[in-house]
């Protein structure tokens, strides 16, 4: 197993979410949920996927499907620190001079496809991964899900069809930040045993702390990858992670704060100042 | 094996990049999938799952031909094909089994019988609706070489009139003409009601009425300019369908009269249905609906007497 730079991951977490709170102004974005799954999709695109801004289109390069598609500021987010965007691109963020917008679009260099409706990529995910079996390409596919979305029967479905068919070089990746929208997710459809209902319908099963890279660098070299069987790792996260005025929180789920805020956010995400925070919370979409 | 499995065995052997995926519905392709390898794929019984998967290897460069129950791939499946086939324009081909009135004993749930409606709105889905096996391997074969995304209503019967044209998506053909200038009565249909209509015929001719049949073959994109012309050169334009008469072929004929301010149109008469069909065996399904020839004929004879008191009365 090859070692990580973890103050380097650490800081490029660091921008990632200063992106995401400087996206989530002027209309907002679903903040809570970028930064939940922001450690995650900065390990995977530095320390285990396949592919950077110059095999973007190389067959055998590995896919990353952001099924859970409203958290796409963090992916931005790291496709701005990795180089496959300018910087300078986000600020492009709703303006409809651009694509980027709350969810994915494939127009964005990087994204492999659009989602935005829950449930849907794990199934293109299959796809993908058995036409790259097909090809005898050693292409892996990570699907990167919310475990709200896991409400979704969509989801197993998936999941029963993806062990039927031995998709073994396909990883889900559940970011268990323990909310859905409005709600944590065991108050309204509980989840528990999660680990126990992956492995009832046939796949290896992992966990991880989704913010520890150690940990993650851990599982994800721990993988039972061309085993006959899919993968998913349970990442455990916390929602709104780095910022803790709006960490684990219900209510700080979709956020369009204002200018103020969001200075005094990045404060808080360099361990200064606590943000005093005036601006409506939970804005149902 | 029959003309549709040895297309798909055709176009596996002469492209890699063909796949064939159905959701558990084997019943038109018995003998082939071993032959296909591992370019079948049955994800059971699990329309959207098969939908997202085909959409996958089609961004990846690949043309799917996916299967299901028409009812089940268009209103199961509806939002996977919106999003992931309709949004990316993406190479995946839908057919539906036993589309319409060929559901006949299976009850409501199983009858698509809106399926023209709401696949027609998904932009970039084309609509195909072949009537008979001919027809369909035609098409099948033009679609899968085109690699656009179309749904289509599958149809195993054999062929009751000869085609006119070659298929082209968009291009109808007349199958039947008493005359070559202003009749009667012109049907404009799709599928499995164009070979009613052609046993309707003689009936009619019977009456001294004028008649021509149009089979528009695919409902989008759809012949416009057949259906201004056929709806200027006769004294009344039928739509016959097998279909709700909301989103099909009268939505249709109404919508492009609109669109191109067509105001010296003959009346339009709508046969489809009114809500869902009362199942049991073809024959009786048909006769039961008002939908076999004689019953048809006698629809049309009615209507066409009631416009001519209408015209009449205003005299």
């Amino acid at each position: 197993m090859n070692t990580i730079d973890v103050q380097l991951l650490e800081s490029i977490s660091r921008n990632v979410r200063e992106h995401i709170l400087r996206m989530s102004t002027n209309g907002g974005a679903f903040t809570g949920a970028s930064l939940s799954c922001a450690d995650i999709l900065v390990y995977l695109y530095k320390h285990f996927l396949n592919v950077s801004p110059s095999s973007l289109y190389d067959e055998a390069r590995d896919i990353l499907l952001l099924s859970k598609g409203h958290d796409v500021p963090a992916l931005y987010g790291v496709f701005a620190e990795l180089g496959y965007i300018d910087k300078e691109r986000l600020s492009n963020h709703l303006s409809t001079s651009d694509s980027i917008y709350w969810h994915p679009n494939r127009a964005i260099p990087g994204v492999e496809f659009h989602s935005g409706s829950l449930g849907h990529l794990l199934s293109v995910g299959i796809g993908m991964a058995i036409d790259a079996r097909l090809r005898k390409l050693p292409t892996r596919v990570v699907v990167v899900v919310g475990d709200g979305e896991l409400n979704e029967g969509s989801i197993w479905e998936a999941c029963l069809t993806a062990a039927a068919h031995q998709v073994d070089n396909l990883i889900v990746v559940v970011d268990r930040n323990e909310f859905q929208a409005n709600m944590r997710t065991e108050e309204l459809i509980p989840l528990e045993p999660l680990a126990e209902k992956f492995k009832a319908f046939g796949w290896f099963v992992h966990d991880a702390d989704g913010h520890n890279f150690e940990d993650l660098h851990q599982a994800f070299n721990a993988l039972n990858l061309g085993k006959g069987r899919p993968n998913v790792l349970i990442a455990k996260t916390q929602r709104g992670k780095g910022v803790p005025s709006i960490a684990d929180r219900a209510d700080r789920w979709f956020c369009d704060f204002s200018l103020r805020e969001v200075v005094e956010l990045i404060d808080e995400l360099n361990g200064r100042t606590t943000a005093e925070l005036t601006s409506e919370t939970l804005v149902v979409r | 094996m029959n003309p549709y499995e040895e297309l798909l065995l055709r176009h596996c052997t002469m492209s890699n990049d063909v796949m064939v995926l159905t959701a558990e519905n084997r019943g038109h392709m018995r003998t082939v999938p071993p032959m296909l390898g591992e370019r079948f794929i049955d994800v059971g019984i699990a329309e959207q799952t098969m939908i997202g998967m085909a959409a996958g290897m089609a961004v990846r460069g690949r043309t799917v031909v996916t299967h299901a129950l028409a009812a089940f791939i268009t209103m199961r499946a509806y939002e996977f094909i919106r999003d992931d086939v309709g949004i990316p324009n993406a190479s995946v081909l839908m057919v539906g089994m036993v589309p319409g009135i060929l559901s006949d004993g299976n009850g409501p749930t199983h009858q698509a019988i809106e399926d023209v409606a709401i696949m027609r709105g998904i932009p970039n889905v084309g609509v195909f609706c072949p009537t008979d096996i001919d027809e369909f391997v035609e098409g099948m074969d033009y679609l899968i070489t085109d690699g656009k995304p179309c749904y289509v209503r599958y149809i195993g019967l054999p062929p009751v009139f000869k085609h006119t044209e070659p298929f082209i998506p968009g291009l109808a053909e007349v199958i039947h003409s008493t005359s070559d200038h202003q009749v009667d009565v012109t049907i404009l249909t799709y599928g499995f009601m164009a070979r009613i209509a052609v046993t309707l015929v003689p009936l009619l001719e019977a009456k001294d009425l004028r008649v021509r049949v149009v089979n528009m073959r695919t409902l989008k994109p759809v012949d416009e300019q057949r259906i201004i012309t056929e709806a200027r050169n006769t004294n009344l334009l039928v739509t016959l369908e097998d279909h709700l008469q909301t989103g099909g072929l009268f939505s249709i004929v109404g919508e492009v009269l609109l669109h191109n301010h067509i105001q010296d149109h003959a009346p339009v008469m709508p046969i489809a249905l009114p809500t869902w069909f009362r199942p049991g065996r073809l024959q009786e399904v048909l006769a039961y609906e008002g939908l076999n020839a004689v019953a048809l004929a006698a629809r049309i004879e009615t209507f066409l007497t009631t416009i001519s008191m209408k015209v009449s009365v205003h005299e």
